[in-house]
């Protein structure tokens, strides 16, 4: 009897359909048939379907004459340049109009966040209007409204409006005054990398020593001259050059200097108003974050108001601010491809032309999605590394 | 003194100068010299673009049906032109005579919507509501029976298309989205990788490249017996892109549930199925109700998308309106109309979710 109450009970073994186990890889067998079969079906489909339609495949035409004019590219291009490198102009475009976008997203973003956290009724009725509204209303109507604005409302190019300092405003877009090309402004930006690092180098010195002897070295303004002085001095030295190209008047308008077309115009203004009224609600809500208890501790602690706000509030803030922060850059980015509805020359906009020359569909939409897949996750990869540094460590 | 006298409590009014109008104004307007200046600023402000404004708007206005030409005359917005147009708007090219069709077929929708709104018709029987409801959308739109003239997708726009590219494009995708937000959960290796791989390459591109692979590739993938038109084409783009963005905010809900909660419903002796759809999911879903109406509205906003590969949605019919050479110059007024059809539907979406994520708090209340 003894003995077999020792007996330990082993529950019986599900029959085979029951295990988990089992079921899981069968499962998982029949996932992978269906995704096979699936891709098999397609690939044959498209594969008849090219061969009927003459259609060629490959990168091949990559190689080949691109045949249509850009409007604005940042690197030379002509209409016998390859199709590549339309894309590549279309690439730098793509991006030039992101940084641009997102720097200015981000300031106007910000400044209307802390509005709707104003102590001032009306300053924060205002700002929430805008948000409301703004964030309401699709992007693309947006990207009309302004297209149609600045193409129809503006002065013509003959009577372009001056604003100022020779920059002149007309249906063309906006020309302004650039510095022309010299040696002593290439040198002078080679040396720009050599003042940050060197900028950075003074704070390293600056922690150490007040690791050292507690005493606090003031950051800001030394690394700021630091920063822009080393280019500076280059400049000066290399003869300080200061030839501005002026856009002159001609028969057709203005010519020379720099110039921004229309469809920019449109595209930063709006990316720039409708971004923004979703980054002004991220900041509310990481400012929004931080107790008041923190800033009563620091101003207990004897900070002033700047380092509060510098060593205290932002750190946390930021911590929540900077996830939703970077997917709103991130939507910045893939939106700009919004661009091929007003005819700004973005990645989308060159290959939906190259596209309706070359028939080759899938090579033109894989190459968009490529591009814009690899500049998601590389910036979600770095988010996440980010994300882990200075995510709180709880005992 | 009586007894009476000393219990009554004298009640002192506070102060003029922090209770009433001007109290209100001293705290919110005037508290500070920098408070003072952003005052008196926003006002100049408002002074100087608001009556422009609202004489463009109402006062200098040319309303009722005129020619364009009066409204070139005039200061103010030509409001005649939405008066013009207005059918070519929310109805883009369907068939003049039968428009009566797509306006009940629109009103079916959106009383369908607000009649789900209400959180007691919360139940099963709220899937045949809405089954029923696009079968009368249908009906209506496409014609062919009750002696209504049969009418085809390439003539369908406006409004109506932009709601069904919307409901449908809701109503496919939600189910979707659990599946994926379940598979990437899940402890199958091959299955999670399968819905990590689809969530985050969808989520990684452009809509604008899945509209352009659905218009140009879809054809390229299917037999030449299958042909599938140009709406459907757009919906399955559409459908497909909703679908990975509400599963990471499905996920989000999954997340936040306590494993607890799991444990008890095996030990409860539940499968996988009765556990998820009895125990987890109506937790988790609930938890996520906001941010699923806040993706909701961006899928709205986002099916004028379907303007850039041509199909005459709101956006597009409007664009297409103000191409009349002889109201050209009306650009305005027909972007400030369309924005504000736009907007209604999204303030109304954005605020509704403000009231569930309150009422939906109301038992965590202490």
């Amino acid at each position: 009897m003894a003995d077999q109450d020792r007996t330990i009970h082993v529950p019986p073994r599900p029959s085979p359909w029951n295990d988990p186990k089992i079921r899981a890889i069968i499962y998982q067998i029949v996932l992978i048939a269906g995704v096979v079969a699936l891709g098999v079906f397609l690939v044959s489909n498209t594969l008849t379907n090219l061969q009927q339609r003459q259609i060629r495949t490959g990168y091949g035409f990559l190689d080949q004459e691109a045949g249509f004019f850009i409007g604005e590219t940042l690197i030379p291009y002509e209409a016998a340049s390859s199709y590549g490198r339309a894309f590549l102009v279309g690439l730098l475009n793509t991006l030039k109009v992101s940084v641009i976008g997102v720097v200015l997203a981000t300031i106007l973003g910000t400044i209307i966040g802390i509005a709707r956290l104003s102590q001032n009724w009306i300053v924060r009725r205002l700002s929430s209007a805008y948000v409301e509204t703004l964030r309401n209303i699709p992007l693309l109507l947006h990207l009309f409204f302004w297209y149609a604005a600045l193409t129809n409302l503006l002065p013509d190019t003959e009577r372009a409006a001056n604003l100022g300092l020779n920059i002149f405003l007309s249906k063309e877009g906006l020309r302004y005054p650039w510095p022309e090309v010299e040696p002593a402004h290439i040198w002078a930006l080679t040396a720009l990398p050599f003042g940050i690092a060197g900028a950075v180098a003074f704070s390293k010195w600056a922690h150490a020593r007040q690791m050292k002897t507690g005493r606090q070295i003031p950051l800001l303004w030394p690394s700021l001259a630091i920063i822009l002085g080393v280019p500076l001095v280059v400049w000066l030295v290399g003869g300080a050059p200061a030839q501005f190209e002026i856009p002159e008047k001609t028969n057709f308008g203005h010519d020379g200097g720099a110039a921004v077309t229309p469809e920019f115009m449109a595209l930063i203004l709006g990316l720039v108003t409708y971004t923004a009224s979703f980054i002004a609600e991220i900041v509310r809500a990481g400012i929004l974050a931080v107790s008041w208890g923190q800033s009563e501790a620091a101003g207990a602690l004897g900070l002033r108001r700047g380092p509060t706000l510098r060593l205290v509030v932002l750190p946390q803030a930021l911590r929540v601010i900077i996830p939703p922060m970077t997917s709103q850059f991130l939507n910045l980015t893939k939106n700009s491809s919004l661009a091929v509805a007003i005819g700004y020359p973005d990645l989308v906009s060159v290959a939906n032309t190259t596209l309706n020359q070359t028939g080759q569909a899938i090579e033109c939409i894989s190459l968009i999605m490529a591009v814009y897949l690899t500049v998601s996750l590389s910036i979600a990869g770095a988010m996440n590394w980010y994300n882990r540094r200075i995510a709180l460590v709880e005992r | 003194m009586t007894a009476e006298e000393a219990t009554t409590p004298q009640v002192e009014r506070p102060p003029a100068s922090v209770a009433g109008p001007w109290g209100w104004a001293r705290a919110n307007l005037f508290s500070t010299p920098w408070n003072t200046f952003l005052t008196l600023a926003s006002i100049a402000v408002l002074g100087w673009a608001l009556p422009p404004a609202l004489d463009w708007l109402i006062f200098n206005a040319v309303w009722g049906h005129v020619k364009p030409e009066v409204c070139k005359q005039a200061d103010g917005a030509c409001w005649a032109f939405i008066s013009e147009k207005y059918r070519l708007i929310l109805f883009g090219r369907y068939p003049f005579k039968e428009q009566w069709r797509p306006v009940l077929a629109v009103c079916a929708l959106i009383a369908m919507i607000i009649f789900s709104c209400n959180r007691r018709f919360w139940r099963a029987w709220l899937g045949a509501v809405w089954l029923a409801g696009l079968a009368i959308f249908g009906t209506l739109m496409w014609g062919g029976v009750f002696g209504l003239m049969p009418v085809e997708t390439n003539l369908w726009g406006g409004l109506p298309l932009t709601l069904i590219l919307a409901v449908v494009g809701v109503v496919v995708a939600f189910p979707l989205s659990i599946l994926l937000a379940l598979g990437r959960r899940s402890r199958m290796p091959i299955v999670r990788s399968f819905s990590v791989a689809y969530i985050e390459l969808i989520r990684g591109v452009p809509l604008i490249s899945l509209l352009f692979m659905a218009s140009f590739m879809l054809p390229l993938f299917l037999p030449n017996t299958i042909k599938i038109n140009a709406l459907l084409r757009a919906q399955v783009a559409i459908i497909m892109f909703t679908a990975a963005y509400l599963a990471e905010v499905v996920r989000g809900g999954l997340q936040s549930i306590p494993k607890g909660q799991y444990e008890a419903a095996q030990a409860l002796g539940l499968g996988f199925g009765q556990m998820m759809w009895k125990v987890v999911l109506p937790q988790a879903i609930r938890a996520v109700i906001p941010p699923i109406v806040n993706t909701f509205i961006g899928m709205f906003k986002d099916t004028s998308l379907v303007a850039i590969v041509s199909l005459t949605d709101l956006l597009l019919a409007t664009k297409q309106a103000i191409s009349d050479p002889n109201w050209r110059a009306f650009f305005i007024e027909g972007y400030v109309f369309v924005a504000f059809i736009y907007f209604i539907f999204c303030f109304f979406m954005s605020k509704y979710s403000q009231h569930l994520e309150k009422s939906l708090r109301a038992g965590e209340r202490r």
